[in-house]
Formats: C-alpha cells, structure tokens, sequence
C-alpha cells in the first residue's frame, strides 16, 4: 500500500446563496498517496476547483466541513496564520489562467523570490538570486538572468505558466495542485509544460492532484483518476482501469464524448443537459439521473454510496449495471419529445 | 523611461500652441472691450476708436495673435488696464497664493481620500464602507460654491476661528516666521473646503480598484504563496490600486483650478482665480489671456505628471 500524503475526509464546501448553503463538493472523501498523479476529473461546474480551493484553504467565503488531513495536521482546521505556513511550502498550486495569475506589476524574480521569503526568513538576497535562476532553470525558461528582471507582460503565456510553476515548486512542496494548468495553452505548448510537471513529480518525489476536464490529459499524466459529477466522486480507479472498464454511466458519457479520429462519425456525442447548478442540484438519489433519462428510474439507488467493486475501483450508484447508450435513432426521438 | 518622457513632453508643444490660439479667438469673440465701459458723456467715442486703432485692435486676428505671442514667449503679456502694471508682474504677486492653496489642497485631499479608499475598499459591502461611500455621495452631491460659503460661515463668521478674508494679516514682514504662520493661517480654511469635496471622486476610485484588485487571479495566486493578509493588501492589492490614483493626479490639478476660481473668490482670497473673474468683468483682455494660459499649461503639465508618474509606477506603459 502506498504512503498516504492528504486525506481528505468527508469534506463538504458550500456557498452562500441567498439565505441558504448550498454545498459545491458535497461529503467528498478521497485520499493522495506520495508520488502519484491523482487525476480529477468532471464538467465545468462540478466542484473541481472548490475542492482545489478547499485544500489550499484559498475560499475566502465559504463554509468548509469535514476533515483535510496532511501530516497529521488538518487544513481544514488551521487558523489563517498556520495555513500560510503551509501553502506556498507543503502546498503548491499551478493555476489555470497564467496570463491572469501573476502579478503585473512585479518581476518575475521578486514574484518566485516571495515564495522563498515567505518560507526562508533568513535568506541573503543573492542566496534567492541564485535559487530563483536555479528554479527557472528547471522549469526550462532560457535566458533566467534576463527573464528574473522582466514583468509578465513580456513574456508569452507558456513562459508565464512555467513562471506559475516555478512559484509553485520554490519550496520543493510534497503536494502539488494543477488547476487545469493547460487549459490557457495551445496545444503545442500543453504537451511541453504537462512533461514539465511530469519531470518536476519525479524530482521532488512529490504527489500531484491533476484537475483537468481534458481526458487526453488524464491517459498522459494520471496513475489514479477520480471522476467528479455536482460535487462528488462518482467513480474512483486507476487509469487503466477507468479507459479499459468504465463503469459509471458519466464516465461513460464523457468517453464516449471524445471525438475518434479513427472512427467516421456522423455527429459527436454530447452528454445532455448541464450540470445543475448549485440552486438547483438534487439532493438526494443518483444526481446524474436527470441525464440518462432512458434508464429505469428503479435502477437508481435510492441513497447512493461509493462502493468498490473490483479492489480500487469504486463506483456510485448501481444504475451503472442497467446503462447503456440508447442507439443514435432513439436519442434523436428523446430530444425532440 | 527618459525617452518616453522626453516623448511626451515634446507632445505638449503642439498642445500649447493651439491652447494659446483657442484662448486668443475666444477671448477676442466676447463682446466689448476694454474701452467699452468708459463711454460716457464726456468721452467723445471717435477718440475712443482713435484709441482702438492705435492699440493694434482692429487689425485681424492672427497679426494681434502674432504680437501677442511673440511678448508671451518673452514673458511679457502686456499691461493691465485695469491695475495699471504689467500682466508678468500682476501675477507674480497673486501665483504663489494659487500655488499654495492648490498644494496644500491636493496634500489635504489625498490624506483624505487614501486611508477611507483603503477602509472602505478592504471592507466593502460593511457599514465601514458604508459610511465611506455616504460621505462621497454628499461630497458628489454638494456644490462646492454652496459648501465653502457654509464653510466660511460658520468657521469664519460664527466661530471665528478662521480670518474671511485675504491671504496674509497686513503689516508682518515677509519672511519672519510670524509671517509664515499668518499664511498658512488663512490657507486653512479655504483648502479644506476644498479638499472636503473634491475628495470624493478620490476616494470612489481607489475604493473600487481595491475591489477590483481584491478579485484578481494574482491575488490568489499571492495567498496561495502563503503570504499574508496584510502582506496580500500591502505588496499586491495597494500598490495594483493606487495606479488609476496616479493616473487622476493631472486631473486633480485641473479641478483644483477649476476649484480654486469658486474658492478664491468666496474667501477673498487673492490669487489667480479670483484675478480671472476680475479680469472677465472688466474686460481686461490682457489680464484675461495670461491667466486662462497659464490655468491651460497647469492642465496640460498635470497630464504630463499623471503620465509620467504612471510610467514609473506601471511597467506596462514603458514605451520603448
């Protein structure tokens, strides 16, 4: 069994709204061993970057319960001044837009040096000069001694993303959150910065939760994959697994919405509908229901629960025994009636 | 940096030259002139127009235009009719006033307005911020001609703690420190007033770039550094924020003298703004032209501040 790095227990995030909570990532549990790529996945809407958010304590108004273990030390529970003992050191995070996520008005070497600081008190300032162009060394940015004076604007959005991660990586932290780190790119340079992270991972030994809705992504970069529908996991296996035996109906849907190039295909597969949202979210039964509307109601569970079918491979709700896409004619006949 | 400063400032020529053409026209479209209130019985109206001719005032526009700049660029604006003396030193005596009272305002408006922009900024939607965004809905709402005389009613007149009037107590020595405080003395009243209410278009910006700013991905990106709060709003919301600030500064000094011409005026205060509505009045075309260029060159090197200021301050500006 692999080293445990983060538990996450029973952990639920809900929002304001009105005079209500709503929770976006509802009663999730879910665990992070060291030196594996965990891959979420799931729609926009899903509650992946509230469950990023929740690790890094980064939710500014929202009402977190539940557990977020790391080390014996629970996230969840820190006060702002322990939390920022950790973040930045034991917690990374690379974000999804690098365009908007840095600083304009910093160089690019005080904005890596920060996290240094923040970290290292005692630090000579030529001592972080040297780490900073050491960390944009790693993260492949030629020319460091000129890049450390520059400001965001002038470099290109792959440039900014490796900045992002240098930040990210300056204290060599064990645990690693990618928010949709390529999602800005083009593809050329997706590949590029995903071999980066994949590097760096092996470097520093560290774990990584990979958020992502791009599945090409998850079959490059996952070793486990954790898919994600109106703010819980639905289905939990390591990679091979999830593209060789898919069970739950979304997970299906969501492969069977990836276009094949090998294939000669009259139309995409869409998965219909949208995610509910937070309002309007059903509560109780299979939250994917409403979606696979062909499928009996009486193959839903009426309080589902993950549970594992094959060693390590979980499922929520057993209407995944009773799926199956309904033949392209039919489907047509659904969305007119 | 230099460059672009240089740039900008050689920008500013064609600028001014068409100011000072604008204030010329304009000046010699409005009706009557200096002469026209002398007309009486005992003035005979040919010697009048006797005088006109010589005086260059019939001839067109661009040859007067022409004289006209020509003395400016020597720094001879002509005499004043009215006073009697040279427009150059008419104003030599009445700048420094201006120059005071409007520094004095800006400092007082900007101790103002930053510490309630931040308050009401970093607490939005609290009853801080509430108070805050009150004050500058009055400030917005009240007439600055309308606040000052209350102002010079009840501090001047009821209480008696401020002088009505003037810019120094007559007879100290120019220089003594007695002399000093009698300045500042009489700049108090007329600057807060001032600052009182021009501040809130201050207060509104900074309040909404800090809210803003606060929203901005960076600013996660900075706590997710584990930086903290106070470092957060310090090094990464303050200064992203105080930018459009820097960027208002021209426009202050132009609403400064819009300001000070309703201030000067109310309080007796001597300076050019109360020199130009005189002027206006009495058709002192000489007196008028100086001092409308010298508000429009104040305008025009405001903007060049704001734009260097914010060259400094914005690395993003830098023209290379």
């Amino acid at each position: 069994m692999a080293e445990k790095l983060l538990e996450i227990k029973n952990l639920t995030t809900s929002f304001r709204i009105k005079d209500d909570y709503y929770a976006a990532v509802d009663n999730l549990s879910l665990t992070v061993n060291k030196n594996e790529v965990l891959a979420i996945v799931g729609e926009s809407g899903c509650g992946k970057s509230a469950l990023a958010f929740s690790i890094m304590g980064l939710h500014t108004r929202a009402k977190i319960d539940g557990d977020i273990l790391y080390k014996d030390k629970n996230i969840a529970k820190m006060s702002p001044a322990e939390i920022n003992k950790v973040r930045g050191k034991d917690l990374g995070m690379i974000f999804q837009d690098p365009l908007t996520s840095l600083n304009p008005l910093m160089e690019i070497g005080d904005q890596i040096g920060e996290t240094l600081i923040l970290h290292n008190k005692n630090l000579s300032k030529n001592k972080i000069r040297e780490k900073v162009l050491d960390l944009l060394n790693k993260v492949g940015i030629p020319r460091p001694e000129y890049v450390i004076n520059q400001f965001p604007h002038e470099l290109s959005g792959g440039m900014r993303q490796r900045v992002v991660i240098a930040m990210a990586i300056a204290n060599e932290p064990e645990l690693l959150i990618a928010d949709e780190p390529t999602t800005a790119l083009d593809v050329t340079i997706q590949s590029q910065i995903l071999e980066l992270i994949n590097k760096l991972k092996n470097e520093m030994n560290s774990g990584i939760i990979l958020i992502t809705h791009d599945l090409g992504v998850v079959a490059e970069m996952a070793d486990r994959v954790a898919v994600m529908y109106a703010g819980q996991i639905v289905e939990l296996a390591d990679v091979k697994t999830l593209f060789e035996n898919p069970l739950h109906p979304y997970t299906r849907s969501l492969l069977n919405s990836v276009p094949n190039a090998n294939e000669e295909q009259d139309k995409l597969h869409v998965i219909q509908g949208i995610v509910p949202s937070l309002q309007n979210l059903p509560r109780e039964g299979c939250r994917f229901s409403a979606r696979i509307p062909w499928v009996d109601e009486t193959a839903h569970e009426a309080h589902p629960e993950l549970k594992e079918v094959t060693p390590g491979h979980l499922v929520r709700c057993t209407c995944y025994k009773h799926f199956s896409f309904p033949d392209d004619s039919k489907e047509e006949q659904h969305v007119l009636s | 940096m230099w460059k672009f400063s240089v740039r900008r400032t050689l920008i500013m020529i064609p600028q001014l030259i068409l100011l000072s053409i604008i204030i010329f026209v304009l000046a010699q479209l409005m009706p009557g002139d200096a002469l026209s209130g002398q007309i009486g019985p005992d003035v005979d109206p040919a010697r009048l127009d006797e005088i006109r001719e010589e005086m260059g005032w019939n001839d067109p526009w661009y040859e007067q235009y022409g004289r006209w700049v020509g003395g400016v660029v020597k720094g001879d604006f002509g005499d004043s009719f009215r006073f009697k003396m040279p427009v150059s030193e008419l104003i030599g005596q009445r700048i420094m006033n201006t120059v005071w009272l409007s520094i004095v305002t800006l400092i007082l408006t900007y101790l103002i307005a930053i510490p309630l922009g931040i308050v009401s900024g970093r607490y939005n939607d609290t009853w801080k911020d509430q108070l805050v965004t009150g004050y500058t809905y009055v400030g917005f709402a009240t007439p600055l001609f309308i606040f000052a005389l209350v102002m010079l009613w009840l501090f001047g007149f009821k209480l008696g703690w401020f002088p009505t009037s003037g810019s120094v107590t007559p007879g100290l020595v120019s220089g003594t420190f007695e002399h000093f405080m009698s300045k500042v003395y009489h700049l108090i009243l007329p600057a807060f007033s001032m600052a009182l209410i021009t501040t809130y278009s201050t207060i509104q910006y900074l309040r909404n770039e800090i809210v803003d700013t606060k929203q901005k991905d960076f600013i996660i990106t900075a706590r997710a550094k584990g930086a903290s709060e106070k470092r957060v709003y310090n090094r990464h919301i303050l200064r992203n924020s105080l930018l459009p600030i820097a960027a208002f500064f021209g426009y202050e000094i132009t609403g400064l003298i819009g300001g000070s011409i309703f201030i000067e005026n109310i309080f007796g205060f001597p300076g050019m703004g109360q020199l130009l509505v005189e002027s206006i009045t009495l058709r002192d075309y000489s007196v008028l032209t100086a001092t409308t260029l010298l508000f429009g060159v104040a305008s025009i090197v405001g903007a060049l501040i704001s734009d260097i200021i914010l060259s400094i301050v914005d690395p993003r500006i830098r023209i290379k």
